[in-house]
């Protein structure tokens, strides 16, 4: 068994130094390659905050305006730089203002670590002031977490919740540090890294016999196909994973959060999966004889009615978490392991071939999907605009190369529908929680982690308003991130159905908006306000070109929907066109 | 899928964990998350030191406890876990009743009770006697009727303890385990009630 030792230390001390856990923490932070901290101080953090005075020239802290905004917006910023984000917050209201955050990392695997102050050791349990237990609060929705009374633990705790963080399947870590010990002084012996927990395993064992299996099973089928999600991303693994999908000639389509591993214009790409998703992936889901998953959780927005999903198809299933295998989908071969190293032992065992008639048969579902809902969702004739639209001309200036972040409902699904996306690590979503509000900080934070990389946040107004305050985070900092706001003065998902199953009962659906070009400009955030559709390509143009954040709103039509939709309850072969 | 994996029996699962605060809440919630009852539960120290041992005690259908457990093991701090159905393993439970002297005495041969339930006498007092029997839950619940009629004045039974009939192989892996990699003491906080010696604001 390997026994942990890492040589990337701080330069080492010759002798111990005597320092305060605070600075110890902001030492470990520097080794760990942290460059942006997102935070907000309050009294149980403010030792951390006094010794951050003195890195400024080190460490970047973005003040946000909000905890939540704090953690979205690290989330956006490991979501595109693919490091681990980091948030501050102080203890009580600041720490159960990350809980949504710690949510939505959890459930969408995004390394995030988390410091929380906490009162002194000794008033842990007696109601101080702004005393909340958050480590039980947050031990659901993180991936570990513990809390430091002791100084001489910063140190070790640190390089744990980093490693912990980032290996295997990624997730948040909540590091609690009571008031004491970020005060206390201690012997700083120096910060090692840490690659090995013993009680620990990041990845399971890969076992050979599977990806033989795998590969039999693969090259022996007639109407193979691929379905991938995130874990190709977060593996690193997207040459690996082309070179699979083009060795194989397999039609390949992916989840919401799966988008970009490979681009969207790559002739094995054959779409979106699940409830808005594409209508060929969704109905050939159940008529593929061979369907190899490879990092996605068969999450019941793809799957539909499990009872009625891929039932004839062998399942090969490539996942780093053993935990997913035969959750949601028994699968035939189980194949254990980071994608980064099975997917390539696995294209060296099978054929070279092509698919053409079966991909064909995906290319003949495109084209029903687009003449009964793309064509006339991007090309409408109606007098007001469609979101649809907007995605589109938004394509055909940004050319597929900008980070697209979107917030929860139906923009969400219109621009993971539409949007093109050349490169990996370009669409920052909320996939497994739905966070409303997160589109905003995370854009911010998106923008942090990708500089040169433009980044367009598009957020309904429904989504827009549950974290508007992080505007002024962007007008303290400067970052530039450009809004589009697509404002159908409806919550228009939640409207849809009603629409579809309530009998048009619009229950609290109907949701009235700020000015918000007027609220941009209190923030000193350029902005503007189109509703006719010959405005759009000029605007769009104009919000790009504007050097710094600009936030376009675009009124859209009221009363449409997101088609084509597999309906809760149903199999994704009885997806509705209409 | 057959009958035997969608049937609900009793299962044992056997974690082995570091001694880590909080770690409870996190095997516990697994379950409740899932609105599953835990029936019994125990955490003790394992045969190695610095390494613990819960045994939980769920009805559910294998499937269920299967998954259960790939989730229990996906835990930091969690080593090993395992589950087995009620033939895997031997167990046991400890059952305490505490019943007034005087009725005893005058009503029931003692020596009678003991004999037949296999129970023993732990305390012996003017005022109440305690008895203890060990076994399965049908045992200890026999002596439970038996001394409801005469006044059982208190009655407690402790979680179930269960040994795995075939964990051999797992022992020594343990063991190699704390070996190479000595566990860590855990850190419990030294500073509650020393309020007075630290500075505040």
């Amino acid at each position: 068994m390997e026994v942990a030792q890492e040589t990337l230390t701080t330069p080492a001390p010759t002798t111990a130094v005597e320092v305060s856990g605070s600075v110890a923490l902001l030492e470990a932070l520097i080794v760990e390659g942290v460059d942006t901290i997102f935070g907000y101080p309050g009294g149980a953090i403010m030792p951390i905050y006094d010794a951050l005075f003195d890195y400024n020239d080190k460490l970047n802290h973005i003040l946000v305006r909000h905890e939540q905004g704090g953690i979205h917006a690290g989330q956006g910023y490991a979501r595109t730089s693919g490091k681990v984000g980091v948030v501050f917050a102080t203890s009580g209201p600041g720490a159960t203002n990350l809980v949504t955050g710690l949510a939505d990392a959890q459930i969408d695997s995004t390394p995030v670590v988390c410091i929380t102050g906490q009162v002194f050791a000794h008033l842990l349990g007696t109601d101080a002031f702004q005393e909340t237990d958050v480590i039980n609060i947050t031990t659901p929705v993180t991936k570990w977490n513990y809390q430091v009374t002791d100084a001489n633990e910063i140190p070790e705790v640190i390089a744990k919740a980093f490693y912990i963080a980032k290996s295997g399947r990624p997730g948040p870590v909540l590091i609690d540090i009571t008031k004491n010990a970020q005060i206390q002084k201690f012997n700083f012996q120096g910060y090692t890294k840490c690659n090995h927990i013993r009680s620990y395993r990041p990845k399971p064992i890969v076992r050979t016999q599977y990806v033989q299996e795998a590969a039999a099973l693969i090259n022996q089928a007639k109407k193979p196909f691929i379905i991938w999600g995130q874990g190709v991303i977060l593996g690193s693994a997207e040459q690996e994973f082309k070179a699979f999908v083009e060795k194989s000639g397999i039609p390949a389509a992916w989840t919401v959060l799966g988008a970009g591993a490979i681009p969207t214009e790559h002739p094995l790409n054959v779409g979106m999966l699940g409830m808005h998703g594409n209508y060929g992936p969704n109905v050939l889901t159940n008529e593929c004889d061979v369907l190899i998953a490879i990092g996605m959780r068969f999450d019941d927005r793809v799957t539909g009615r499990l009872d009625k999903y891929a039932k004839q198809a062998k399942v090969v299933h490539l996942d780093i978490d053993p935990a997913e295998i035969d959750k949601n989908v028994k699968s035939t071969v189980p194949v254990w392991g980071d994608c980064k190293e099975t997917l390539p032992m696995l294209t060296k065992l099978i054929e070279e071939k092509k698919h053409t008639e079966w991909l064909n048969t995906f290319n003949e579902y495109t084209r029903k999907e687009i003449e009964a809902v793309i064509h006339d969702e991007l090309n409408p004739t109606t007098p007001e605009m469609t979101m649809g639209e907007v995605i589109k001309q938004l394509n055909e200036i940004t050319k597929g190369e900008a980070i697209i972040v979107t917030d929860v409902g139906q923009h969400q699904m219109v621009a993971c529908r539409y949007a093109r996306f050349n490169k990996t690590r370009s669409n920052v979503t909320s996939g497994g929680l739905g966070t409303m509000g997160f589109a905003l900080p995370a854009a911010i934070g998106a923008k942090f982690g990708a500089q040169d990389r433009t980044v367009v946040a598009i957020i309904g107004d429904g989504g827009f308003q549950m974290t508007l305050q992080e505007l002024g985070t962007i007008m303290q900092t400067g970052i530039d991130v450009k809004i589009i706001i697509l404002n159908n003065r409806f919550l228009g998902m939640v409207r849809q159905w009603q629409e579809l199953f309530n009998e048009r009962r619009y229950s609290f659906v109907d949701i009235q908006s700020p000015d918000f070009v007027a609220v941009a400009a209190a923030y000193r955030i350029a902005g503007k306000m189109i509703d006719d559709r010959k405005d759009l390509p000029a605007a769009l143009n104009e919000m790009l070109s504007t050097k710094g954040s600009f936030l376009l709103e675009v009124m859209v039509t009221k009363e449409n929907n997101v088609f084509p939709m597999v309906p809760q309850g149903c199999s994704v072969a009885e997806i509705r066109l209409k | 899928m057959s009958n035997q994996d969608t049937e609900k029996q009793e299962f044992n699962i056997t974690v082995y964990t570091e001694n880590q605060i909080g770690l409870l809440t996190r095997i516990a919630i697994i379950f409740s998350r899932r609105k599953i009852n835990i029936e019994s539960l125990n955490t003790s120290p394992s045969e190695i030191d610095k390494i613990h041992r819960f045994n939980i005690v769920i009805t559910e259908s294998e499937e269920v406890v299967h998954k259960l457990v790939r989730q229990i093991e996906k835990q930091v701090e969690v080593l090993k876990a395992y589950y087995h159905t009620n033939a895997d393993v031997i167990w046991q439970e400890l059952a305490l009743y505490k019943v007034s002297t005087d009725v005893i005495a005058e009503k029931v041969s003692v020596e009678r009770l003991l004999r037949e339930n296999g129970a023993r006498v732990v305390v012996l007092r003017k005022d109440y006697t305690v008895f203890e029997t060990t076994g399965h839950r049908e045992e200890t619940d026999n002596l439970i009727s038996i001394l409801q009629p005469f006044g059982l004045i208190e009655f407690v039974r402790s979680a179930r303890v269960a040994i795995i009939k075939d964990s051999d192989g797992f022992n020594r892996k343990l063991r190699e385990f704390e070996r190479l990699e000595p566990g860590e003491e855990v850190i419990e906080n030294e500073y509650l009630n020393q309020g007075e010696k630290v500075f505040t604001m």
